[in-house]
């Protein structure tokens, strides 16, 4: 069994902001990230997917179809975008790079099958760097 | 206790299935299927579980680890041509996959000691594209 991970980047904006709490309690949680005008990050994310190696290929992932379908899935909607107020996920969901590891894996899990319609890979994890010092992980069955 | 060593060597690879036409190679393979080669600077990771030993307090030497990467990775494949000079990639499709796996092969025997034993190999065909392989166990998350 091998795990093959892809590793991709994007660029977007966000501004951290919770509308059930006051303005004064935003900038005390999420200081300079509650800047009213928001702020960006290059994020990387590497994908990671599971399975055996094909016998005609010697290849667990078709990194070819990998790249497609996270083009299509991620980086064509969040690429160059303010993640508040274009990404209707977001919409009353702080896009903390917690939230937005969730909502990735969630779009490449929901639309996997569209890709890899067999047994194998299987989606197993995405992991998220907002900078080179803050990363975020989540499995794939962690995922409704 | 996992501890991790990385080598590098640089080779160039041809991914093609000779049972298959140039124009399926090339639809399954992408540029990787072009029958001159090209290369990549790979890097491998390879990491040992164990315990530290009582009175050394080491897992494994790491001098000795770093000979062994050397004699049996960098030695036969490092600024050479994957499928004609480094069996088994004669016959076995050249992949990151199959390069982690054959990794695997050669160093398990030179790494299983008392403390220790092969864990796991990454390796990076780019910066952007890598595989981990734990041998016959599953993954590990």
């Amino acid at each position: 069994m091998y795990r093959v991970t892809r590793r991709y980047g994007f660029a977007a904006s966000h501004r951290l902001h919770a509308p059930q709490l006051s303005e004064e309690e935003n900038r005390r949680l999420y200081g300079k990230c509650n800047n009213p005008y928001g702020h960006g990050h290059n994020y990387v994310v590497e994908v990671s997917a599971e399975g055996p190696a094909d016998e005609r290929t010697g290849r667990a992932v078709d990194v070819a179809a990998l790249d497609q379908l996270v083009r299509r899935e991620v980086l064509s909607s969040f690429d160059h975008r303010n993640l508040n107020s274009e990404i209707p996920v977001f919409e009353g969901v702080v896009p903390t790079s917690e939230n937005l590891a969730i909502e990735i894996c969630r779009r490449l899990k929901t639309n996997w099958s569209t890709m890899f319609p067999g047994e194998w890979p299987k989606l197993q994890k995405i992991r998220i760097a907002e900078t080179d010092r803050n990363i975020f992980e989540i499995r794939a069955d962690e995922i409704e | 206790m996992v501890i991790t060593r990385k080598v590098e060597f640089s080779a160039s690879h041809v991914c093609r299935n000779p049972e298959l036409s140039d124009e399926e190679n090339r639809e399954l393979f992408g540029p990787a299927a072009n029958p001159h080669g090209h290369g990549h600077n790979y890097v491998v990771e390879v990491s040992l579980q164990g315990e530290p030993h009582a009175v050394t307090g080491m897992v494994l030497d790491l001098k000795e680890l770093k000979e062994i990467l050397n004699r049996e990775i960098v030695a036969p494949y490092d600024h050479r041509f994957l499928n004609y000079e480094v069996p088994p990639f004669d016959r076995v499709i050249p992949t990151v996959e199959n390069i982690a796996r054959d990794i695997w092969r050669r160093l398990e025997p030179h790494l299983a000691s008392a403390n220790g034993r092969l864990y796991s190999v990454r390796v990076y065909e780019t910066p952007d594209l890598f595989v981990d392989y734990y041998g016959e166990a599953p993954c590990i998350a």
